[in-house]
This record gives C-alpha cells, sequence and structure tokens, in this order.
C-alpha cells in the first residue's frame, strides 16, 4: 500500500486544495494550458494517488505498482500537481510548465518525468494501451490494477468505442476506467457538440460494469475507487468497470465552473489572485 | 552475394513474402516467451494464423480496429513485450498513422509490425487496396525503421532482424508468390545494402518486389553493353549512405525501383542522400504519383512502369543524363 495514503475526508480534501492551488500558480506563468478539466478531476487524483491506489513515488518503476492511464492529456496540470505532491519529483518544477527544457510538457511525455505511464495527447488512445497493459498483466499473472482516466469528449474519437470492445470481449477485470464526466469541450457543451448521453446505457450495452458516482464528493470519490480496486485486485476474469463520475468543471474556482470557456485557457494574473483567494478561502473552511 | 542458381529458370521457387515473416513469428515465438502477436481480422492473408495455433495465450484477435491494435501493441510493449502486428498495409500503418506516431515511435517502443498487401501486386482489389505510400508515411517518424524484403527468405530475415532490434520497426510484405531467389546464406543486416551484382555503367537501387525485377534488368543490359550494379536496399529507413554514396560514385548515375509512390519512399531517400552527399543523376521507377487499378499483379507492374522492362528504359535515361 502506498506510503503516502491519507486516511480522513480532512486530509483529503486539505490534499485536493492544495492540488487546485498548485494548478492555478503552474498555469499563470505558463500563459498556456487548460484549467476547468485540472481543477474539476483535483478530488479523484486525490483519491487516486493519496489514497487507493498501489504506488510508490520513491520507486516510480517498481513492477507492483497500479498503472495509471491519463488518456485525456491535456489536464496534464492535475496530474503534474499530484504527482509533484505525491513526491515523485521536486514542486519547484511546477514554475516551468510548458516552457523550454521542462520535463512537464505541454502534454504528458512518457520518461520525461517519474510517474507518467503514457505520452498523451491525442484523444482516444489512452484506453486501448490500458488494456495493452491489462493484457500483459494477465498474461504475466500479475496482479497490480490498470486505471485509466477519459474524458467525456474522447468518446467522439471512434477509437475509444473499438478498446471498448476489446476489454469487454477479453473481460479484462484487472482494467477500472473513470471517465470525467463534466459536460464540455472546447467549442461548448457536450450535449450540444455531439451529444453523448447515456453514457452509463452505452456502456453497460458494451458489457461493461457500471458505476456512477458524483466526482467531486469526496467521501463517494474514496468508497467508489476502494470498492473498484478491490474488485480488479480479486484476479477474476469479469467485465471491465467504468466508473461515470461527474464532475464540476473549474470546481473550486466560481468564475471557472461550468464555464466551457475555460476549457483551454490559463488564468491571467487579476484572475489566479481571485481563485487563490478563493482556495484559501475554502481551505479554512475545510480545517474549521 | 550468395543467390539461387538459375535464377532466371521458370522453375524458379515462388513463395509469398508474407509466408516468410509469418514462419518467422513461429520460431521467434519459441524462443522469446515475451513475444505478443496482433492481428486486426485478417490473421492468414497477413499469415499470423501459424503463431495463434502455437501459441494462442499470446495471441490478441483485435477485430476490424488497426488504430486500436496499435496501441493496445504499445500497452503491451510498455510492460515488457516485444511485440508484432499485422494488417494490410492500407489499413496499417494507414489508418493508424498517428497512433504509431504517438503510443510507438514517440516513446520508442518495441513494436514491430507489418504492412502487408502491400504495393500495385496486391491486383484485382484495386486501388483502395494497394498501398502505395506506406513507406513514405513510415520513414517522417524519428526512431522507426523501415524495411521492404524481396522474398520470402528476405521477409523471414527481418523479422529475426527486428525482434532483435531495439525501437520499433516497419516491415513492407506482398502478397504474390514471387520467386525466392535469396538463399540462407544471404546476408541480412539492418541498415546495409546487399549488392546482388557488381557494374560500373550505372547502380540499380531496389527493394521488394522489384529487386528481382532489376536482376532481370540488369542481365538484359548486359547484352546491351551496359554494366548494371544491382543493390537491394531492403533497409529504406535507416538508409546505407555509405554505399550508395560509393556506388553512385562509381556508376555516375542511379535509377532507383519500388513498388510505391516515387515520392518519400525509396526514390525520395536515395535522392536525399546523393544530393547532400555526392549530386548524382537519378531516374526513379515507381508510381508515377498515381493511384492504381485492378488487374492481374504482374500485369499492372508493367502497366505502370515498374517491370524489368521499365527499368531498362529508366537505366538508359539516367545514363543520358551523365
Amino acid at each position: 500500500m502506498s506510503a503516502i495514503r491519507l486516511d480522513s475526508t480532512s486530509e483529503l480534501l486539505l490534499k485536493a486544495n492544495d492540488i487546485r492551488v498548485d494548478i492555478i500558480n503552474m498555469l499563470l506563468p505558463a500563459k498556456s494550458g487548460h484549467s476547468a478539466g485540472p481543477l474539476g478531476m483535483a478530488d479523484i487524483f486525490t483519491a487516486l494517488y493519496f489514497h487507493t491506489a498501489v504506488h510508490d513515488p520513491k520507486k516510480p518503476q517498481w513492477d507492483g505498482r497500479d498503472r495509471i492511464v491519463l488518456s485525456n492529456g491535456h489536464i496534464a496540470p492535475v496530474l503534474y500537481a499530484t504527482l509533484g505532491e505525491a513526491g515523485y519529483f521536486d514542486k519547484k518544477l511546477f514554475n516551468s510548465l510548458r516552457k523550454f527544457g521542462s520535463p512537464l510538457q505541454g502534454h504528458p511525455h512518457k520518461g520525461a518525468l517519474a510517474g507518467i505511464e503514457t505520452s498523451s495527447g491525442p484523444l482516444g488512445q489512452g484506453l486501448s494501451q490500458a488494456c495493452g497493459m491489462a493484457l500483459a498483466a494477465r498474461m504475466d499473472k500479475k496482479k497490480h490494477v490498470v486505471w485509466c482516466l477519459t474524458s467525456d469528449g474522447e468518446h467522439e474519437e471512434g477509437q475509444t468505442w473499438e478498446a471498448v470492445l476489446l476489454a469487454a470481449k477479453y473481460k479484462l477485470g484487472n482494467l477500472v476506467a473513470i471517465m470525467d464526466r463534466n459536460f464540455i469541450q472546447i467549442d461548448g457543451p457536450t450535449e450540444t457538440i455531439m451529444p453523448l448521453e447515456s453514457m452509463a446505457a452505452k456502456y453497460r450495452a458494451f458489457n461493461w460494469e457500471v458505476v456512477e458516482i458524483d466526482g467531486n464528493d469526496m467521501l463517494e470519490v474514496v468508497k467508489a475507487l476502494d470498492a473498484a480496486r478491490t474488485r480488479a485486485a480479486s484476479g477474476k476474469v469479469q467485465p471491465p468497470l467504468m466508473i461515470i463520475a461527474k464532475t464540476v468543471p473549474g470546481k473550486g474556482v466560481s468564475f471557472m465552473e461550468n464555464a466551457y470557456e475555460w476549457h483551454g485557457k490559463p488564468p491571467n494574473a487579476e484572475e489566479a489572485a481571485k481563485a487563490l483567494a478563493e482556495l484559501r478561502a475554502a481551505r479554512a473552511k475545510i480545517k474549521a | 552475394m550468395k543467390l539461387e542458381a538459375n535464377l532466371f529458370a521458370a522453375e524458379m521457387k515462388k513463395v509469398a513474402i508474407r509466408d516468410g515473416w509469418g514462419k518467422a513469428l513461429v520460431e521467434i515465438g519459441k524462443e522469446n516467451k515475451e513475444l505478443v502477436v496482433l492481428t486486426a481480422d485478417v490473421s492468414e492473408s497477413v499469415r499470423t494464423h501459424w503463431f495463434e495455433k502455437a501459441f494462442p495465450e499470446r495471441f490478441v484477435q483485435c477485430g476490424v480496429s488497426e488504430q486500436n491494435m496499435a496501441s493496445v501493441a504499445a500497452g503491451l510493449a510498455m510492460e515488457g513485450k516485444t511485440v508484432f502486428f499485422s494488417a494490410y498495409g492500407v489499413f496499417s500503418p494507414g489508418r493508424n498513422w498517428d497512433q504509431v506516431r504517438v503510443n510507438i515511435a514517440y516513446n520508442n517502443l518495441d513494436v514491430k509490425f507489418s504492412g502487408a498487401h502491400a504495393g500495385i501486386t496486391v491486383g484485382p482489389d484495386g486501388a483502395t487496396h494497394q498501398a502505395l505510400e506506406d513507406m513514405a508515411i513510415m520513414r517522417v517518424l524519428p526512431n522507426m525503421c523501415v524495411i521492404c524484403p524481396c522474398d520470402e527468405k528476405e521477409a523471414g530475415k527481418a523479422a529475426r532482424a527486428a525482434a532483435e532490434r531495439k525501437g520499433p520497426v516497419y516491415i513492407r510484405l506482398g502478397r504474390e508468390k514471387t520467386p525466392v531467389f535469396t538463399t540462407d546464406s544471404t546476408p541480412f543486416e539492418i541498415g546495409k545494402i546487399n549488392v546482388l551484382a557488381d557494374g560500373s555503367d550505372v547502380a540499380i537501387v531496389a527493394c521488394g518486389v522489384p529487386v528481382f525485377e532489376a536482376l532481370k534488368a540488369a542481365k538484359n543490359l548486359a547484352e546491351d553493353g551496359i554494366s548494371a550494379a544491382v543493390l537491394d536496399c531492403h533497409t529504406v529507413k535507416p538508409i546505407d549512405k555509405k554505399t550508395l554514396v560509393e556506388f553512385a560514385r562509381r556508376c555516375g548515375c542511379v535509377v532507383t525501383a519500388e513498388e510505391h509512390q516515387i515520392n518519400g519512399a525509396l526514390g525520395g531517400a536515395v535522392c536525399e542522400v546523393l544530393s547532400e552527399e555526392c549530386p548524382t543523376p537519378v531516374v526513379r521507377v515507381g508510381m508515377q504519383d498515381k493511384f492504381g487499378e485492378s488487374g492481374d499483379g504482374i500485369e499492372l507492374l508493367k502497366h505502370f512502369g515498374m517491370d524489368s522492362a521499365a527499368i531498362e528504359k529508366a537505366v538508359k535515361r539516367a545514363i543520358g543524363k551523365k
């Protein structure tokens, strides 16, 4: 089990708050990058890396670790913030996001930084890679769990559904996918750009197990991830699991919440200051 | 260079290039327990069904999904597997270029994949199924190695060499039964041209099916008093610059021959090397920026000017440019 495991909800909420602060601080000097998705996913990343997943930041290549594949690479800031907070690398690197020579590439690059399992950015490819990892684990009778974090928008890519078919065919029960169902994409609301509902019905029809949760309710997230891990680590040949996590894009920063305009842009200095003030207030409330 | 005796005899044994690949996978699979093979619903056509039969637990049938297959292959390779996958060249790498670029080449993974039924000689299926651009789109990718074997024996050697090599390798295979003119003792080293015939008036640099056509052309040209060297440039990337420059200097002109568009693959690569290292007249034999059509493979090779007669004509043009 992870050496950095946090068990109380308030500790986890404080860590998620740290990660949101890191995201804002990282995006400001970068002057480009995505704000809404990373903030919305901060609770799930916290629960996964600081509670449920089995991994060791001191041994990033340890073979027994859970594989955490980020498919929608554009939410890299939340991955970097989480890995930095977990101790995979020096947090001083946060300031270098998207800068020349930095291992914090605009989209994650495997090998550039400890803890990054795959290179990602082009959408719809992560679930396929996670399937490959899950197949390898089964062939080698290994017990770790393969997690794949996906976005709702990337379900518009046909390849995602090719992977959904394959995972169901091979009953990759050691695979857990988590969908960031935040209902926004760059050009607008998902249901306007390309209607995706019902995601749960679609996955069930494709012979997956489906769980739906509020992705910003820490207690609910932790319970769902723990249950998913227990199921996936059982070694049973069983349907893969999709956790559809409804999240609020921009969560924690009032003027970014649910506004698709914040999908693909960073805050300016004034907006960052306002965001950080809100996060400080939220922190005080968690502590109280 | 050791080749079969009686090269141009009518009874020359003919075997499909893809068979060499398929047989080699089974052999490699016996030694390398980490070898995993994937196919997209064409296992018999691409000759991975022999591996499937021998090692069902290490075979993944992806269905008709070339993009998924390339990314699944990457996932397996990241877990330490040596991964081979196969489909038709028009679909893979034709359809999964982005997955090959980002998941496989960018990470420099040990994934080796074949594009089968490549070239005009796939014949009756028509233009949609004739992969004539596959080597060009693979050659531009960093870390990628591109091999185009000339016969069934060389395809087997290429598969074994690919398994040994670090990083991704694309191997292009034809469907038609073609003469097996190399032997078990013909050398094969990735990135090293095989000089099949020496010559001093022109160097014919070929890959794939046209290598045998080049040998035929050289024989006919000799009767006209033209001494043509025949170079089997099976590795299109990384290309053997040293041998190319050596023969360009010696012969003063070059003809390239491939079953591919003249832009972007062997012809393009040879022109790039020679224009930088040793400016030399080059005439490129291949598909002249056109799409193909249905017909018998050998008939099409002739119609679109990639057979021995077309090579002979090109040689005369090249000599005229000296």
